[in-house]
């Protein structure tokens, strides 16, 4: 099992159509999970015992089952509920479920790593919660919690190669496809790995870009 | 007419009683300076008057409005508490300017954002605010480039932009370096002597003597003593202000 430069070649279209879909579920489900992480953190935080309590259950399953298990209940469990799902559509909910769920629990910390005296200032200036947490708080948290929030995207990302499973054609899906009537596993794989790098990528950069430009100064 | 009305005010952290009956009155243009030991109760009295921190019982009014508890004991809505904090300005010890915005927008913020009042009026009044506290210099610069004493000054700045009836001051001067008090003191004296209704909790001597006009001395979670300054500091009646001041001032007495 050599390495066949005009097999990696040959293989780059096929995949790259693989990486479109990839992407496509990446950016859904990140969008998802930031939106949902946002939610839950501020559920976390509200002070209302049964907003926190939901929020708290919520994150406790989902960090607590394999995404691929997740996937999985959702893509063969749920049709049995009445509830069927097409298979992308499955494949992005668990993704921003998961993701959500991590999301929220870093912005959780990153809003109660913020003095508690921002919070009085702003308060004690007429500003309601909400308006305090919009204005003043969640800025700051925001900023300080962009490193591990990048990592979760970058991880999501990466996950996505699950999908291949409930016979979603991804990256990694069309790499095996290949590497069966090729009978060749390091060409198209190369190929693969390459791909996913090339994602991550403008991932990490546009992270650091954010955290440069909303450095507080 | 008393813009501070506080009526036998409890409050207790846990089964610790911090304030035990508190009365107090400010009335208006009045400076009252409020000192005592640490633990006394004093910066907690000040906290209650916002409705930053709840309390058990007790009737407090501060600009008008009942805080904390109705005339009839209910309890008052928090949102009604939101609206009655705007006409009420505090400065905290710990200054706690917003980081990441400029010392302008600091002062700008609670104006035009709970206020909903016009963006251009609001940055000049903002600006000239910034030029009363000796800032104008500095509206650009983030908190972090800014020393202890002008972050104070900004954030008595940023309080004043909400026009409040009365301005409460809790320890402002205790986080500063000492070559830094002396520019928030005089800002302060400056706002006492325009007439800002203004309750100072302080452990600057100096200042109760020459800018209050009536000075009250809390112990143990009740007003000791409470008079004209020269009377309070200066012959005290009661032997826990004694003992106290004696405390406070022999420092200084040796040195001079």
């Amino acid at each position: 099992m050599d390495f066949e430069w005009s097999l990696f070649v040959e293989s780059l279209p096929a995949l790259a159509r693989g990486a479109a879909t990839t992407a496509e579920l990446a950016f859904v489900s990140i969008c998802g999970g930031l939106v949902l992480g946002l939610m839950g953190g501020l559920a976390r935080v509200s002070g209302i015992v049964a907003l926190n309590a939901f929020a708290l259950a919520c994150v406790t399953l989902l960090r607590g089952v394999p995404l691929l298990v997740t996937m999985l209940f959702f893509y063969y469990g749920l049709p049995s509920l009445g509830l069927l799902l097409e298979a992308k559509t499955v494949a992005i909910l668990a993704l921003s479920l998961t993701n959500g769920a991590y999301v929220t629990e870093i912005v959780r910390a990153g809003i109660q790593s913020i003095d508690r005296g921002q919070m009085r200032a702003a308060r004690s200036l007429g500003m309601g919660w909400a308006l305090a947490m919009r204005r003043i708080v969640l800025p700051q948290a925001l900023r300080r919690v962009l490193p591990p929030i990048g990592n979760e995207a970058i991880t999501l990302l990466k996950n996505t190669a699950l999908v291949s499973v409930i016979a979603i054609p991804d990256l990694l899906r069309a790499g095996t496809d290949i590497m069966t009537w090729q009978a060749n596993t390091f060409s198209p794989f190369a190929g693969v790995a390459l791909m996913y790098l090339m994602m991550t990528l403008p991932l990490v950069w546009l992270v650091a870009r954010l955290e440069s430009r909303w450095r507080v100064a | 007419m008393s813009v501070i009305a506080v009526r036998n005010l409890h409050k207790s952290y846990g089964a610790t009683p911090v304030l035990r009956g508190v009365d107090l009155t400010v009335a208006k243009g009045e400076t009252v300076c409020v000192i005592g030991p640490s633990g006394s109760g004093k910066s907690t009295l000040l906290q209650c008057l916002n409705g930053l921190e709840p309390f058990e019982s007790g009737e407090v009014i501060v600009a008008g409005q009942h805080i904390g508890w109705g005339s009839g004991g209910a309890r008052i809505p928090e949102r009604q508490m939101t609206l009655a904090r705007r006409r009420i300005g505090i400065v905290f010890q710990q200054f706690n300017l917003f980081p990441h915005m400029t010392a302008l927008a600091n002062v700008m913020e609670a104006p035009v954002q709970v206020l909903k009042r016009p963006r251009a009026v609001v940055e000049a009044e903002a600006r000239a605010l910034l030029a009363r506290v000796g800032l104008a210099h500095k509206a650009g610069a983030y908190p972090a480039d800014l020393s202890g004493g002008q972050q104070q000054r900004v954030a008595i700045a940023r309080a004043l932009a909400m026009q409040p009836e009365v301005m409460l001051f809790d320890e402002v001067t205790s986080a500063l370096d000492p070559e830094l008090v002396g520019e928030v003191l005089a800002v302060m004296r400056g706002l006492a002597a325009e007439g800002m209704t203004m309750l100072v909790v302080t452990h600057e001597m100096g200042f109760a003597r020459e800018a209050a006009d009536r000075v009250i001395f809390m112990d143990g979670g009740l007003v000791v003593e409470q008079g004209p300054p020269a009377e309070v500091l200066g012959r005290p009646r009661e032997a826990r202000t004694r003992e106290f001041l004696g405390r406070v001032l022999r420092p200084e007495s040796i040195e001079a």
